[in-house]
């Protein structure tokens, strides 16, 4: 077991290597020198012989690739040039609400799909089942952004006037603040300091702030906000979820074990439940694990839409403005993310199923 | 009953080894007709491999809503200029008495006579939306077929060439083919884009390039599952080159999973080409794109529904039709997954 989680570590080494290649190539290939790509317009010819001095771009290539490594493990990625500030203090600051759009929407998709999955393989081949997987197949075909727009349609302007209306965009309210949770246990918190730091990030997750503070009213308008968002962005992981929560099962259900459950007498709801459920998760825990890179790209259009001042709008509005040194960053710091949220679901297999600690 | 799971079983172990998919078309017909013995004696007669798939296909319900619907889109796409009533490009400002962003408005449906009709209404440069959405089709098929041919044919050299040669070839592609998929593959299109600038055509190039991976890795696993059988010694044996062997007698096996994965892929290129272009990175206005449409009148979703509406719309029958051929392809072509 110790073995498969070492192995297993040390196997996304390379790719993280390959990921700050291809980012590190990406900067190089942009037209022009890399001074301009960084300072944009304010590159005249003088600054950028400074700039590229200090920054090591007139020693060779592989020395730069290392100063570039070594800068990036210590959390540098440079400074943005539309904002004058680094690029790691703004990705903190952006990371909570995309974080908790993205952990919200993956829960919708999870406590949805995994019951559609499994009602439709129970009741295979009845209506249930054909409305169910017509559903999925629309889920997994819509444009993320155009499901947005049309439910911010229907409830922020068809719905105006009733109980179901909800904002078309924005986090929260206006006059309606979320008071930082250090702030309300009248903790110390001194700006500048990494404590400071990490106890603003988790701040700015509005739900887990409102609801450590008991600010019932933040908590509430802050949730409508977040509805239309995360149902648009868990359609597709939703779906794919389903579908394969379905074909999973029903391979499972196919198994003798299961025959000889129902034999002993066992309630169907139980043979479902217990038996068949646990050995049919663990390729849907793959499945969800791999949606995390849908959600991250998801959420660039998500946000753009309802107007949240997340990763991904930032990430869409540096790629408009030219900004290369955010998109190179938030590149980064996502793909890592991802691999090591695949990671992580590669390793839970060990507790997962018994069977793999014999490996 | 118990007889039949018994026989899948051995089937599927087969199917593992790569045997059931021969190269030839005899034994692709043969290990396929055990699949369904109550077909075995019907499926007999289909004498030729094409026939034998069609009607294996047709039996798929999804696979035959999605072919027609491909069809009508494809036929859709061709006629164009037929269907729709004006130049995509056309601005209708001295042409007509119609202002900006107009409600749909149809004849038979109660508009009023002395109005002119634009079926889904008018845009925010006066130009027929219904025009511009049937031929935002051909668009959006190109965008399909090109990017997945283009990562079809670089995914099954590279695949093939890793699959077949094996050592450290195998290795360094594989592991430039890991990167990529380490990367959300939308999120990687729009940084190669951001880097190569934006427009179709580099939106394309990168939707491309972030689909290889998956091409390379189809066809790699069925070269290693087909290399060490004894058709090939047999072939090697006889004096066949290595380009004879690999292209030949080997190649052929990939062609169901890359069909199967080819049609989900155009799904996922439909898709994400038109997020691109949504975001105003790949398409460029007045470029008939069902994306651009979407992205540049977003901001009127509360005054004029319908110029989000329908291309959107239109986005999802074709990235669906995709999804529903592909899935019934690979009901049909691989009866493993077929319950």
């Amino acid at each position: 077991m110790t073995q498969y989680t070492i192995r297993r570590i040390l196997y996304s080494i390379p790719v993280i290597f390959g990921i700050l290649l291809v980012t590190f190539v990406m900067a190089r290939a942009i037209p022009g020198d890399p001074c301009t790509a960084m300072l944009g317009e304010k590159a005249t010819q003088e600054i950028c012989e400074r700039f590229n001095h200090e920054q090591g771009f007139d020693k060779p290539v592989i020395v730069q690739f290392w100063i570039y490594m070594k800068s990036v493990f210590a959390g540098d990625f440079g400074n943005s040039i539309r904002y004058s500030r680094p690029v790691t203090k703004i990705l903190l600051e952006r990371l909570p609400t995309t974080i908790e759009l993205g952990l919200i929407a993956l829960f919708l998709a999870v406590i949805v799909g995994i019951p559609a999955g499994i009602i439709s393989a129970v009741h295979r081949n009845t209506p249930v089942d054909v409305g169910v997987m017509i559903a999925a197949n629309t889920g997994v075909s819509m444009p993320v952004y155009w499901l947005g727009l049309v439910l911010a349609y229907v409830f922020a302007l068809l719905l105006k006037d009733t109980p179901f209306w909800l904002p078309p965009s924005g986090r929260i309210s206006a006059g309606v603040s979320a008071i930082p949770f250090y702030e309300v246990f009248q903790w110390e918190a001194i700006e500048g300091t990494t404590k400071y730091t990490f106890m603003e990030f988790f701040a700015n997750m509005y739900v887990f702030n409102s609801i450590i503070t008991h600010d019932w009213v933040v908590l509430l308008d802050v949730i409508k906000h977040l509805i239309l968002p995360s149902v648009a962005l868990s359609t597709i992981p939703l779906a794919i979820i389903a579908r394969m929560t379905r074909s999973s099962m029903l391979e499972v259900l196919r198994q003798d074990y299961i025959r000889t459950a129902r034999a002993k007498g066992l309630f169907e709801r139980f043979v479902i439940l217990k038996h068949a459920l646990r050995n049919a998760l663990l390729p849907v825990i793959t499945i969800i694990g791999l949606q995390v890179g849908t959600l991250f790209a998801g959420a660039v259009l998500t946000e753009t839409i309802f107007g949240f001042a997340g990763v991904g709008r930032m990430l869409f509005e540096a790629i408009t403005a030219r900004d290369f040194p955010i998109v190179q960053g938030f590149t980064i710091v996502i793909a890592i993310g991802y691999v090591g949220v695949n990671l992580l679901v590669d390793l839970s297999y060990v507790f997962i199923d018994p069977r793999i600690r014999l490996d | 009953m118990a007889d039949k799971t018994e026989h899948k079983k051995v089937q599927n172990d087969k199917k593992q080894e790569g045997l059931v998919i021969g190269n030839d078309a005899r034994t692709f017909i043969e290990s396929m007709m055990n699949i369904d013995n109550g077909d075995a004696d019907k499926d007999y007669r289909a004498n030729s491999l094409f026939r034998f798939t069609m009607r294996r296909i047709l039996r798929q319900r999804s696979a035959v809503i999605g072919g027609l619907i491909l069809l009508f889109l494809i036929l859709v796409a061709t006629f164009a200029p037929v269907i729709a009533p004006f130049d995509p490009n056309f601005v209708l400002i001295g042409h007509e008495d119609v202002k900006r962003r107009t409600d749909p408005c149809i004849h038979l449906l109660g508009c009023p006579e002395d109005q002119p009709q634009h079926i889904l209404g008018t845009d925010g440069n006066v130009r027929d939306v219904f025009s511009r959405v049937i031929f935002g089709t051909r668009v959006s098929l190109f965008v399909g077929f090109s990017t997945v041919g283009v990562a079809i044919i670089v995914g099954t050299l590279l695949g093939a060439l890793g699959g077949f040669l094996g050592g450290w070839v195998d290795n360094a592609i594989m592991r430039v083919m890991d990167v990529l998929l380490a990367f959300p593959s939308l999120l990687l299109a729009i940084a190669i884009v951001a880097v190569l600038g934006h427009g179709l055509q580099n939106a394309l190039l990168a939707i491309a390039i972030v689909s290889i991976p998956v091409y390379a890795r189809v066809v790699r696993a069925s070269v290693l599952s087909v290399k060490e059988q004894e058709y090939v010694s047999a072939s090697r044996a006889l004096g066949g080159s290595q380009m004879h062997i690999l292209f030949r007698r080997i190649l052929p096996n990939a062609v169901p999973p890359l069909i199967v994965q080819g049609t989900l892929g155009i799904a996922t290129a439909i898709l994400d080409a038109a997020a691109l272009s949504f975001l105003g990175l790949g398409a460029q206005p007045p470029t008939a794109e069902w994306g651009t449409m979407l992205g540049t009148e977003r901001n009127q979703i509360f005054t004029a529904p319908h110029l989000v509406f329908f291309p959107g719309l239109a986005i999802m029958i074709t990235v669906l039709a995709f999804n529903l051929l592909g899935d019934g392809l690979r009901d049909a072509i691989d009866p493993r997954l077929k319950n």
